[in-house]
């Protein structure tokens, strides 16, 4: 499994978007969620986007007032990863136009479509954004 | 009814009102959800399924974002799902993959509803149904599901098919029987043209080589046409992935693709594809030089970037690269160290594992002063960083780095005095162990043990207990090397003591009964030497002329023969100065002992209690005698003397048997003697004591006080504890100590210089920057990384006690995971087909002839097609079979004259039987198509020969 959990955590620390690719139970979700964002929140602009964390790896990138955090296994390219970010928030900018924090709040069964769309168990299945937003497109269109 | 249904499904809070009411927080976010959930309680049960699904939608949303437990809501989800209408399948969906599990009890109930979605018309249907089953399938829904899932993989939709691909993994991963009935369609997958199949595929197969790489290796022809063809680096970056885990089984393969991996490494300008080719390279293909100079150059861009990023993964490549190449590390050894001072704790880390790759023998002890030295200016959780990583790195393979014993044992006892060091239970094991193990080292353990025990600042600091604890054993245990018992003694009982948890206290006492019986024991045998004129002072060199003498003397021989470190050392024993062991300085001991012990006699814990009670005992024993026979000394009665001294020695033969280090399996090794049950049922027993309730663990001790107080006071004596360094500086705190609390100390025998001034507080060395720091690493780096002859040591590596079986945890053969198993299992069913390749020396002599005849890509696939194929047979590995899913293959059979013995055909025709016997029905039909170009066709045609 090569991405365990895509998170968006806003500034304030709230979680804002959950998407897990293995079965966690609520409590173990909440300590996650909680030591992860205290442990990427406090980092600086100046530090690399990767924490180390148990027995995976987090890779994060900051937009705007929204944090990115994605787990993923130890021997994933974390390079390719900040891509993936790169390009949910890019096809997520395309769909909303000029996507913040309150989009993903009102949309966020959008966004974890999306998401659904780009990742299946934890596989990158898709890259294109044309590809990612031709459902959604077509749901906006018959509803 | 329906007029209500209508006010509801009106006036219902939809899932946007309730994010605005969460956002406006009238009444407090907590209080709000509990209303909110309440209404959705409510509004789940209607039987209106535009109001269930949006109350479904709602708690998803909850559920997800406020951990609000959903479960009660499993049935309801099933309800919507029911729904004809799309909007509400998709909330549905959600709800599921949220809130359903392996253990969810209505998961049976869904298959149904996943089968007819499969099936459906509408694409988007069928694509929801696919999501939900990856995150959801458990080992009923894989196995009932498979067919559809079979049919789907084929689909000429292709956004079907891309994600019917995606939930193989799950499917395979929970019933890998699976495998056998798709695993062909996959692999046919993999020669699609359609760029969106080949990125899903790829990633597959990426996940499913990296559990088992050699079952993927026949398909890699079809993974080097990809990685020679794709233009999308995330594709390459996932073939890249494979061909690393390939590459190190099949040195043919490496050759191969190192060519094409050198190109990209060129070529490319995505630094995510450069790095995962760089990786690739370090991790799969490090034999190849050049290739390596390549990835290293790449490495070394990567460390001078100023992007943090790319520098900590420059330094993560080279930590993969340390191990065969160390001089890759060597060249880049300035920003490797320059990079512990980094201001990221990530990247701090990664150089640090780097460092310690970097030590061996001949550096270990500077590199460890110079880190040491690091740590102390480090924030605390880095310093236990470094402190863990020495740690663990100096005791590895049971401290083969390690040779100069003496100073390991010098450089744990620094170790305790760092102000963050909370790596007390490592550094006693340690202790503990080098003493065990290794004879030589105890002399400088106890100096050590002494110079921790004697301080008495560091009582109050609760992370250093354990290792006081261990410095109180060691010095208990090897009293015979002591300098100075008396001074032990007095540590070992020092009023502040008390600050230590009852357990460790108790061992205190143990150590301290120890050198008591000791310092008797060395007394008496003084006395009776000097008693009698005609034997010499030298006690080894002593003629015995009565039995108890010689049996004391033989003892400190042994003593002292086993102590001895460097030749001409005299014997510990007699290295005490024999005025020492003076009558007043006996009974001196005698009273600070009972002294101090005589209060715990009624201590709350009965592990210090009985301890005390012990020594208390022994000294009730002979103290009389002692004080007696020292009153009538010259007339004293020969019997009275050599009671006392049989008592004495029966204590210390007590504590003289050597301990040895155990074995962690020595526990299995006892047999279990007959009549023991271990595994009986004590559920009886439970029923019978279930009302008198168990003793709470805090039962047998009162002073649960003790510990919160010790914290406390560790706090203030932080700070007092930095600037501890040296031994003699804490030997004048103890001598400050007993000026303050003079009340509580006895009356020292020996004079004392009592130093007045306490000393200072000051601060270690913090003055210094860190960026001098860094340039002392760098300097001494410099000196101690580049590679030198082993100097020749003036001391011998003492002797380590190691024990037969290896002192490693017992290595549990790990059984691979019987799903794991039964996957590969069966991918190597499918893949290499069920023959066993013999004769195959004209096959090789083919593929040996140079490619350079052949031309285009497909000749080169098939030529690295062969070359597996005979590699395959060199192994010798009985699983690997030959694979036929190609056509060329079967031409080739047809060619190539081979003679098979009847057997082996009989052999093959079993195994194709039981093959065929796994695909039934309309699965059979299909592999048996010849657009298959299937095993069967292949291997008929040998069955007639």
């Amino acid at each position: 499994m090569g991405i365990r959990f895509v998170l968006m955590v806003n500034k304030q620390g709230q979680t804002r978007l959950a998407q897990y690719y293995e079965w966690l139970t609520l409590e173990e979700r909440r300590a996650l969620e909680g030591e992860i964002v205290r442990k990427c929140l406090a980092r600086t602009e100046q530090q690399c986007s990767f924490v180390e964390h148990r027995n995976y790896k987090i890779v994060y990138r900051r937009y705007a007032s929204l944090f990115f955090l994605v787990g993923v296994d130890n021997d994933e390219n974390e390079l390719a990863i900040l891509e993936f970010i790169h390009l949910l928030v890019e096809t997520m900018d395309r769909h909303f136009g000029n996507v913040c924090e309150l989009d993903i709040m009102f949309h966020l069964e959008k966004a974890h479509f999306m998401l659904e769309e780009m990742v299946m168990n934890g596989c990158i299945v898709e890259t294109s954004k044309a590809n990612i937003l031709a459902p959604i497109q077509l749901m906006d269109k018959t509803s | 009814m329906a007029g209500a249904s209508l006010m509801d499904t009106l006036f219902q809070r939809t899932l946007e009102d309730l994010i605005k009411g969460l956002r406006q927080q009238l009444i407090g976010e907590p209080a709000f959800i509990s209303k909110a959930m309440e209404e959705i309680r409510r509004e789940i049960k209607s039987t209106d399924l535009s109001i269930k699904s949006t109350a479904l939608l709602k708690l998803s949303y909850l559920s997800s974002l406020h951990f609000y437990d959903m479960s009660f809501a499993d049935f309801h989800a099933l309800e919507v799902l029911s729904s004809p209408r799309f909007a509400h399948k998709k909330i549905a969906y959600h709800a599921i993959s949220l809130c359903f599990h392996d253990t969810t009890p209505v998961l049976l109930l869904i298959t149904n509803h996943l089968r007819k979605d499969l099936t459906s018309t509408n694409e988007y249907e069928v694509s929801l149904s696919l999501q939900c089953l990856s995150k959801i399938a458990n080992v009923d829904l894989a196995r009932d599901l498979t067919p559809e899932i079979f049919t789907l993989l084929s689909s000429s939709k292709v956004h079907v098919r891309k994600q019917a691909i995606g939930v193989v993994l799950r499917v395979f991963e929970k019933y890998p029987d699976a495998v056998r009935v798709c695993f062909k369609r996959l692999v046919e997958n993999l020669e699609s043209s359609d760029p969106q199949i080949v990125s899903a595929i790829v990633g597959v197969f990426c996940e499913l080589a990296s559990k088992d790489p050699r079952s993927y290796l026949p398909l890699a022809p079809e993974f080097y046409r990809i990685l020679v063809d794709s233009r999308n680096n995330w594709v390459l970056i996932k073939v890249l992935k494979i061909f690393a885990q390939l590459a190190p089984l099949e040195p043919r393969l490496a050759k191969r693709v190192v060519e094409p991996i050198c190109d990209y490494m060129r070529r490319t300008v995505a630094k995510s594809l450069l790095f995962e080719c760089v990786r690739t390279v370090v991790s799969g293909l490090s034999d190849y030089e050049s290739a390596m100079k390549l990835a290293v150059v790449k490495i070394r861009e990567f460390l001078l970037d100023d992007d943090p990023n790319l520098k900590y993964l420059g330094l993560q490549a080279l930590s993969t690269v340390a191990q065969k190449h160390l001089w890759a590390v060597l060249e880049n050894k300035e920003i490797v160290i320059k990079s512990l001072s980094d201001v990221d704790p990530t990247i701090k880390v990664e150089s640090l594992r780097l460092v310690m790759e970097m030590v061996s023998e001949t550096n270990v002890a500077e590199i460890s002063k110079v880190l040491l030295n690091y740590a102390l200016k480090s924030d605390p959780e880095f310093c236990n960083w470094i402190i863990g990583s020495i740690l663990s790195t100096c005791s590895g393979n049971v401290y083969g780095m390690i040779v100069d014993f003496d100073w390991y044992a010098s450089l744990l006892g620094e170790m305790s005095r760092i102000p963050h060091c909370q790596k007390g239970e490592e550094i006693e094991n340690q202790l503990i162990d080098i003493g065990l193990r290794v004879r030589d080292v105890r002399p400088q353990l106890v100096h050590v043990g002494r110079d921790l025990l004697i301080d008495p600042a560091l009582l109050g600091n609760p992370f250093l207990h354990r290792i006081l604890s261990a410095a109180a054993w060691v010095s208990g245990e090897y009293v015979e090397f002591s300098r100075n018992p008396f001074e032990l003694v007095e540590a070992l009982l020092q009023p502040r003591t008390s600050l230590l948890p009852p357990a460790i206290r108790a061992i205190y006492i143990q150590s301290a009964f120890k050198v008591l019986t000791f310092c008797l024991l060395t007394y008496l045998l003084q006395r009776e030497s000097t008693a009698s004129s005609s034997w010499p002072d030298n006690l080894q060199s002593g003629v015995p002329s009565s039995d108890l003498y010689e049996s004391l003397a033989d003892l400190s021989v042994g003593n002292g023969a086993s102590a001895t470190v460097t030749p001409g050392e005299v014997s510990p024993s007699a290295s005490l100065e024999k005025n020492n062991f003076s009558h007043e300085s006996i009974v001196n001991l005698l009273n600070v002992v009972e002294l101090a012990l005589s209060p715990l006699s009624g201590s709350h814990d009965v592990e210090i209690l009985e301890r005390a009670l012990n020594v208390l005992g022994f000294i009730d024993l002979i103290k009389e005698k002692v004080l007696n026979s020292s009153a009538h000394k010259e007339n004293s009665s020969e019997g009275k003397e050599v009671e006392v001294a049989e008592i004495v020695q029966l204590m210390h033969d007590a504590f003289s048997e050597e301990l040895g280090p155990v074995s962690v399996s020595a526990q299995e090794r006892v047999p279990l003697p007959d009549g023991l049950i271990l595994k009986e049922n004590l559920i009886d027993l439970e029923a019978i004591c279930g009302d008198i309730g168990l003793p709470s663990p805090n039962s047998f001790s009162f002073d649960s006080t003790s510990y919160e107080e010790t914290v406390g006071i560790s706090l203030s004596n932080l700070e007092i504890k930095e600037g501890l360094e040296q031994s003699n500086e804490s030997t004048s705190l103890l001598a400050e100590h007993r000026k303050r609390h003079g009340l509580y100390y006895l009356p020292s025998d020996k004079s004392e210089t009592i130093s007045n001034d306490y000393p200072p507080a000051n601060d270690p060395r913090s003055q210094d920057i860190a960026t001098d720091d860094t340039n002392d690493l760098i300097k001494f780096a410099e000196q101690s990384f580049a590679p030198r002859r082993k100097p020749s040591h003036t001391k011998p590596r003492p002797v380590v006690v190691k024990l037969d079986d290896g002192d490693e945890m017992p290595i549990v053969t790990k059984k691979p995971d019987p799903k794991d198993d039964s996957l590969s299992d069966a991918v190597r069913d499918v893949l290499l087909g069920s023959e066993t390749i013999i004769g195959t020396s004209s096959q090789s002599n083919l593929s040996d002839k140079p490619s350079s005849k052949r031309k285009g890509k497909e000749k080169q696939n098939r030529d690295l097609h062969l070359e597996l194929k005979e590699n395959l047979v060199d192994d010798g590995n009985p699983s690997s079979r030959r694979s036929k899913h190609h056509s060329h293959e079967k031409e080739r059979r047809h060619k190539s004259p081979r003679k098979k013995n009847a057997e082996e055909r009989r052999d093959n025709g079993r195994k194709e039987k039981q093959k065929s016997s796994h695909l039934h029905g309309r699965h059979r039909q299909r592999a048996d198509e010849p657009s298959n170009v299937s095993a069967q066709i292949a291997v008929i045609p040998d069955f007639l020969l």
